[in-house]
């Protein structure tokens, strides 16, 4: 198997990698860890005249915490990022979904920022992304932006990115006090694209429950999110809102049908992994100080 | 600083080391470093099987981890060290995991061995003490049609057992 023929260029710095991209625009592509783009190149879905080799820019692979924002590099592999103790403690919803991307031999190579770029609607990082409010850092040429995950998804494999512009961070907000998370996957086979999956943060204020936020990726064309703060019932541990809040969800969302699954059964899985992240992140909230 | 640039119509000189050997071959920029590793410099213990990262036949080591050969390019491997199956034993001389693997029937036609082989030992050497359930995630990543992958993991179960014996 073979891709197109392509020219290849390898810059050593941001600078160097907008200028490929503000001179060649969408005939070329920025290829970071390649675990994505290289199926894609090989089979022929993309067919670029161009292809930038980002993954020896430097700068761009650290990740550090601000004001209550974590920010992440955009060539952070997310090997390097599971196995970082000290960043899935500031983002345990990150730490609880990497197990689920790929497989260990592709996230030694895949990087955070390859995933968002690439926004494959299964994905887990984009829905973390999405779910936690997080947003997408992005430069070109013509200066630097940062724009919601919420607003940067626009489609299968489609974002607001335009074609001079690199994702070169991810801004995560830090997980507080009060609040508990949860991941929940189905897929074929462990580490397979995402038939449907779910993500939650719940977070509990003097004891009683504030907000709860529930993200979902591979029901609908990109990841959707839904956030509850009013509650009819204070108790935390009320057995009957998960399954409530589940039901709501359910009927919210318009799911895909394709061979993986039809949409009534992703109805189905984004109602049972919805019900049953949201009972996980609030017990999670509940013993986190 | 500057950017290296390389013809889609040419072939490049690539530098790399392969089990231990400086090794010198040419590719065009599309070329995969499994068919360089294969074609250029004869490897064929790397097999190639989907071409699209997803059955782990290609799985070589690359600057100490395990990783896909066929979504990656020759190209980016410049100046890389890398592992292959044929890098494991000694002649005729089996790695301890080489032969727990035939003893315990971890392989039947082999295709995809050559990659587990390599994800296997890269993983021993960081796991000195695994548990079924880790092995089995590191294998996860591999499709082996024969066999029911249970060979695999009595055999990494009992060279890991060796290794913490001997320490």
């Amino acid at each position: 198997m073979k891709p197109v023929a392509f020219d290849y260029a390898r810059p050593e710095t941001q600078e160097e990698a907008l200028d490929l991209l503000a001179e060649h625009g969408s005939d070329a592509v920025l290829l970071a860890g390649g675990m994505s783009l290289g199926p894609m190149l090989n089979l022929r879905l993309v067919k670029p005249s161009m292809v930038v080799d980002i993954g020896g820019v430097t700068g761009l692979a650290a990740f550090g915490t601000v004001a209550g924002t974590v920010a992440t590099g955009a060539l952070l592999r997310q090997s390097d990022a599971m196995e970082n103790r000290d960043l899935v403690s500031a983002l345990p919803l990150l730490g609880l979904a990497l197990p689920w991307v790929g497989h260990v031999q592709t996230r030694n190579r895949g990087t955070l920022g390859g995933s968002i770029a690439h926004a494959d609607p299964s994905a887990e990082i984009p829905l973390c992304l999405a779910t936690l409010n997080g947003q997408v850092a992005l430069r070109s040429r013509r200066g630097r932006r940062s724009v919601t995950a919420r607003d940067f998804f626009l489609g299968m494999l489609t974002t607001a990115r335009g074609p001079d512009e690199m994702v070169v961070a991810l801004e995560w907000p830090e997980a507080g006090p009060g609040e508990g998370f949860a991941f929940e996957e189905i897929a074929q086979r462990h580490g397979d694209f995402a038939i449907a999956a779910s993500a939650c943060r719940a977070r509990i204020e003097d004891g009683a429950l504030a907000a709860i936020t529930v993200g979902l990726a591979g029901v609908e064309d990109r990841p959707v999110v839904f956030e509850f703060d009013e509650f009819s019932s204070d108790p935390p541990d009320d057995p009957d809102l998960p399954v409530e809040l589940a039901e709501f969800i359910s009927q919210g969302v318009e799911p895909l049908s394709d061979q993986a699954a039809s949409a009534a059964h992703r109805r189905m899985l984004a109602r049972n992994l919805a019900g049953r992240t949201v009972a996980a992140a609030i017990k999670d909230a509940q013993v986190t100080p | 600083m500057s950017v290296l640039h390389r013809k889609s119509s040419e072939r490049h000189r690539i530098e790399l080391t392969v089990n231990g050997t400086a090794r010198v071959g040419h590719a065009e920029p599309r070329m995969l470093l499994s068919d360089f590793l294969r074609h250029e410099l004869g490897c064929y213990g790397v097999h190639v099987g989907c071409e699209h990262g997803v059955c782990g036949a290609c799985t070589i080591i690359r600057d100490g981890s395990a990783q896909r050969s066929c979504t990656q390019y020759a190209v980016q491997a410049d100046g890389a060290e890398i592992r292959t199956v044929e890098g494991l034993s000694n002649g005729q001389e089996l790695t301890a995991l080489q032969a727990a693997f035939k003893r315990h029937h971890a392989l039947q036609c082999g295709f995809c061995t050559a990659g587990i082989l390599m994800s296997a030992s890269v993983f021993l050497e960081s796991h000195k003490n695994p548990t079924e359930s880790e092995i089995r995630e590191m294998l996860s990543g591999h499709l082996c049609r024969c066999t029911d992958y249970h060979g695999m993991v009595q055999a990494i179960l009992e060279v890991a057992g060796s290794d913490s014996e001997d320490e």
